[in-house]
């Protein structure tokens, strides 16, 4: 990375960290639900910009990771005996098994990331290491972001159906809709994005990211060289999916819900037209393309919602056929053209 | 005997249903064994065939309408289908996963464009009467209408098996299949022959559009609960395999309508994804695939 770029770096960090100061809560809230979202982006720039692999399925990832946290916070608002309220209206009477773990709230931090990597590591193995990659592991991604959010809609004794779980005033017993609770979850979330980034960072720059690169452009070569492709590919989608739970808890808990309108196909692959936007090499990109996309949502499609369909269906053919470097890409050929005229003179 | 009974009609679902995946994949199987290349807007055509057969069968009712509906609606996503092919996936195609995403963007912007011109709300093909009867077998009864879709897929399966074997294109489309280099250096025109199958392949799932809406409402979102079990079906298929696809359809199209009679619905669309994950642990090159000494099938 050159000088003038990290000085950069550091300087968007830095008004990043002193924007409590300036915006509103429901600005500040809106800043840091999207800022959460850019962690998800960050694992997508690992899997899909590196690694080469595609995943439809980010969503349910983020939805394990949202669910973790949010049966936690269902749970530690009641009294000894209790059961959410949904479950009451269902006519269940004790909480189920898998219900209960969630109790403790280590249980949920750590549920968090390793269920998702748990999940995901499994999965990705299993395809995997019987060599099935490329579209088809695109297309049983999809199928399982289409299979997650079904089921989450018809238990919905168990799980709240369509409308998810909500309400969940208290984090550990603080009260989350205080100005302080706010701005301390935004500090909260862009410590854990600008963390995923210099971890992805130095992730890139290590030998497994010289062998993600591998996998990517010649994963034959790779074996003919001794390495088994599968253990990095499983790992590189495990991290993936890791900060995509990562990014779902924060996301809930600025958002106070997490349903199954999130972790669906739909927007599943929305999280990857962000990366795609942002440029599919480049964390910086992912990041700002995270919050521009999801910005431009929020007012388009609170104005405009046909439109926003319309405009998001045109952003994946366009960036896809015209720009498949995305904003990255046009941000490294204006500075390469600057830098040229610089010389020339 | 219950059991029985039920079993042997769920059996007969699992059929109609494997014919309507087999249609909706057949399409996307013929492509992707030519050009390794998935259209996510391939749903979108099963919704086009839907709407044209509605309309058409609003102007012409009766069974006269049917027999019009189904060339419009093969016509009518065949084009669009061909469309598609010359504007998007050829410039995309040595990228495939970029075409699922270009592609996918179009499939929004057809739901939508479909939202806007017949409502978000499902319109109903109003099929002929002699249809809305069942055929009683002792103590089973089977829909017409389901009858004549297997019927009718049966028929394109036949007259599909024969285009690919007996035909100078079904020639041409073997040997693109199966080294496309080399059909392209012995002077076959490739690009003619991805648009002629694309097309073809659009065609056939105008046709299914018909038959979903002859089972229920369309809907613009009518074709995306087809098109992921399609998708699997071409997974499990092989390498667009048209006999692996049927199996792979009938497999999964029994497989649900089977664990159905013990778990609902959404149950049963994990259990078919388990058993497709669970399946290319044993044959993860599908059902069917040629034999090939390439490194990357």
């Amino acid at each position: 990375m050159t000088r003038p770029a990290l000085i950069a770096m550091v300087l968007a960090v830095a008004a990043a960290a002193v924007l409590p100061f300036l915006l509103g809560s429901y600005d500040l809230n809106l800043i840091a639900r999207f800022m959460a979202l850019g962690i998800l982006a960050l694992g997508l720039v690992l899997l899909w910009g590196e690694t080469g692999i595609l995943s439809l399925g980010q969503g349910v990832y983020f939805g394990l990771g949202g669910y973790a946290l949010a049966m936690h916070l269902k749970l530690s608002g009641l009294g000894p005996g209790e059961i959410p309220d949904f479950m009451v209206w269902s006519g269940v009477k004790t909480l189920p098994w898998w219900w209960q773990p969630f109790e403790n709230p280590a249980v949920a931090l750590i549920g968090v990331v390793a269920i998702p990597g748990l999940v995901a590591g499994l999965f990705a193995w299993m395809v995997f290491h019987r060599r099935v990659g490329g579209t088809y592991f695109a297309l049983i991604t999809q199928a399982l972001a289409l299979a997650f959010a079904t089921l989450l809609i018809s238990q919905q004794a168990t799980t709240g159906g369509f409308n998810g779980l909500t309400e969940f005033p208290t984090l550990f017993g603080i009260d989350l809709n205080t100005l302080g609770a706010i701005r301390g979850l935004y500090w909260i979330t862009l410590a854990a994005l600008v963390g995923a980034a210099l971890l992805l960072a130095l992730l890139r720059a290590s030998r497994f990211g010289t062998l993600l690169r591998a996998v990517r452009d010649g994963e034959n070569r790779m074996r003919f060289l001794g390495y088994d492709p599968t253990p990095y590919k499983v790992a590189a989608f495990t991290v993936a999916a890791m900060l995509a739970g990562l990014s779902g808890a924060l996301f809930t808990l600025h958002a106070g819900v997490v349903s199954p309108a999130l972790v669906g196909v739909v927007p599943s692959i929305e999280m990857v037209i962000w990366v795609a936007i942002g440029g599919r090499h480049s964390l910086v990109g992912a990041i700002v393309a995270a919050l521009l996309v999801n910005l431009a949502r929020d007012r388009i499609s609170s104005a405009l919602p046909e439109l926003w369909l319309y405009a998001l269906g045109a952003l994946f053919i366009v960036v896809v056929t015209l720009m498949p470097r995305g904003l990255a890409g046009i941000g490294q050929d204006l500075m390469a053209r600057l830098m040229r005229k610089g010389a020339a003179q | 005997m219950d059991g029985v009974v039920l079993a042997l009609g769920q059996g007969f679902n699992g059929l109609s249903v494997a014919s309507l995946y087999l249609l909706a994949a057949l399409g996307l199987a013929l492509s992707f064994g030519l050009m390794r290349v998935i259209n996510m807007a391939h749903g979108e055509l099963l919704m086009l065939g839907g709407y044209i057969a509605y309309l058409v069968m609003k102007a012409v009712p009766g069974t006269a309408g049917l027999l019009l509906a189904l060339p419009a609606a093969f016509a009518g996503s065949a084009l669009l289908g061909a469309a598609i092919e010359a504007t998007l996936i050829r410039r995309l195609a040595a990228r495939p996963l970029d075409t699922l995403l270009a592609t996918w963007g179009l499939s929004l912007i057809l739901q939508q464009a479909a939202r806007n011109i017949f409502g978000p709300i499902g319109v109903e093909v109003r099929a002929p009467a002699w249809m809305n009867t069942a055929v009683a077998v002792g103590p089973l009864s089977f829909a017409t209408t389901r009858i004549l879709i297997l019927a009718l897929s049966v028929v394109l399966l036949a007259g599909l098996a024969l285009l690919l074997t007996r035909t100078r294109i079904g020639l041409l489309v073997r040997a693109v299949n199966q080294d496309r280099m080399m059909a392209a250096a012995v002077g076959v025109d490739v690009r003619r022959v991805d648009m002629v199958m694309f097309a073809l392949g659009s065609g056939v799932a105008g046709l299914a559009g018909v038959a979903l809406g002859l089972l229920g409402p369309v809907t613009p979102t009518v074709g995306q609960s087809y098109i992921v079990p399609a998708f699997l079906v071409v997974v499990m298929g092989g390498l667009g395999s048209i006999t692996g696809s049927t199996v792979a359809a009938i497999i999964l199209g029994v497989f649900t309508a089977m664990v159905q009679i013990f778990v609902d619905v959404s149950v049963a669309q994990v259990l078919m994804l388990l058993l497709v994950i669970a399946f290319i642990q044993v044959r993860p090159q599908g059902v069917l695939a040629p034999r090939t000494r390439a490194l990357d099938a």
